[in-house]
């Protein structure tokens, strides 16, 4: 009876991973959904907002295009609009990026002395949007009682529900 | 189990399923739209100089300067699953250092309600037209175009080009001194 029960947690939690691996597999960024963090890209996206990101090779990065990109050495994802790119023959691109809600461009983010970005900084492009919902994951991050406290209550449910 | 709490979870079930369906509703009634109307470009000035780029990499680029007018009604592009529009004018040209270069020069921001229709004259670059390198010094073919993002209420972000765009030479000599 445990057994089944345990089992079918385990289905659960390997579909959701595979369903997720899948997705970075299509989409080729290896975050596909991203929330957005800042407000620097308002009035289009604000705090809590979901973002669908693609990264095919194929479709080469032009301005306008929204971007979520990595600074080097640096973990947290930042959303902005691409400014300027300069594309050589052989295909390598440098890009330049600002916030719509900045009033100047991404340089002073960039490490010192770093001008441009590169395709290797890219983790998607922005290419669908769904409002707010991502407003669970900020809350869960700045107030970790709160995600005890859910983790806590969902544990409980599971419990209580037992057939 | 309390009635009270059985009736607000499936209360609250009931509200999440009903918003998500709107939601759905509403990226999949337009995701097949096509978002794109005329533009009219026009420049009315334009020169170069030739000065260390302060702006990034401290080597001495190619500054543009360009002054244009712009023509647009955008107002078949809202419809309710529209927030805002994106606008931006880039000018895209390829040089001896780079195959392709593409460099926002303008852009605005449209929100539904805001006067959709685009009336603008003599208007100034919003950012420095810097090359990378001197590659704008008599470039015979300098495209202008406006395009812009539509952001929905939830769904697809494209990006669409207006039809219509005006492809300008920059001179062969540099400005020393000109008022912009």
């Amino acid at each position: 009876m445990l057994y089944y029960q345990v089992l079918n947690f385990g289905m659960i939690v390997s579909s959701a991973l595979m369903i997720w691996k899948g997705l970075m597999v299509i989409t080729g960024s290896e975050s596909p959904i991203v929330v957005v963090l800042s407000g620097s890209m308002e009035p289009a996206f604000h705090r809590g907002d979901l973002l669908f990101l693609t990264n095919r090779v194929e479709d080469p990065i032009r301005v306008g295009e929204i971007v979520v990109f990595r600074i080097e050495g640096r973990e947290i994802p930042i959303v902005h609009r691409v400014l300027k790119i300069h594309e050589k023959q052989n295909g390598h691109i440098k890009f330049l990026t600002k916030g719509d809600n900045n009033a100047v461009d991404d340089r002073g983010l960039y490490k010192q002395g770093q001008h441009w970005l590169e395709k290797k900084d890219v983790v998607g492009r922005a290419r669908g949007f769904v409002p707010y919902i991502g407003i669970v994951t900020i809350l869960m991050n700045d107030y970790p009682k709160f995600k005890y406290a859910v983790l806590f209550l969902l544990g409980l449910f599971v419990l209580v529900h037992r057939e | 189990m309390n009635t009270v709490l059985s009736r607000a979870n499936s209360l609250f079930a009931f509200s999440l399923s009903v918003m998500a369906a709107l939601t759905f509703g509403c990226f999949i009634t337009t995701a097949f739209k096509d978002r794109s109307v005329p533009v009219r470009l026009h420049v009315s000035r334009i020169f170069r100089k030739n000065v260390e780029d302060f702006t990034g990499p401290r080597e001495r680029s190619d500054l543009g300067f360009i002054t244009f007018d712009i023509t647009a009604d955008l107002e078949n592009i809202f419809d309710w699953n529209v927030k805002q529009l994106f606008l931006y004018l880039s000018a895209e040209y390829s040089t001896k250092n780079n195959a392709l270069n593409q460099v926002v020069l303008w852009d605005k921001i449209v929100l539904r309600g805001d006067n959709p229709k685009l009336l603008l004259k003599d208007m100034k670059t919003k950012y420095f037209f810097f090359d990378d390198g001197n590659g704008l010094k008599g470039n015979r073919n300098v495209t202008l175009t406006l395009s812009w993002n539509v952001v929905p209420n939830a769904g697809i972000l494209p990006l669409v080009t207006g039809s219509g765009h005006v492809s300008v030479p920059f001179p062969d000599t540099y400005e020393i001194t000109k008022s912009y």
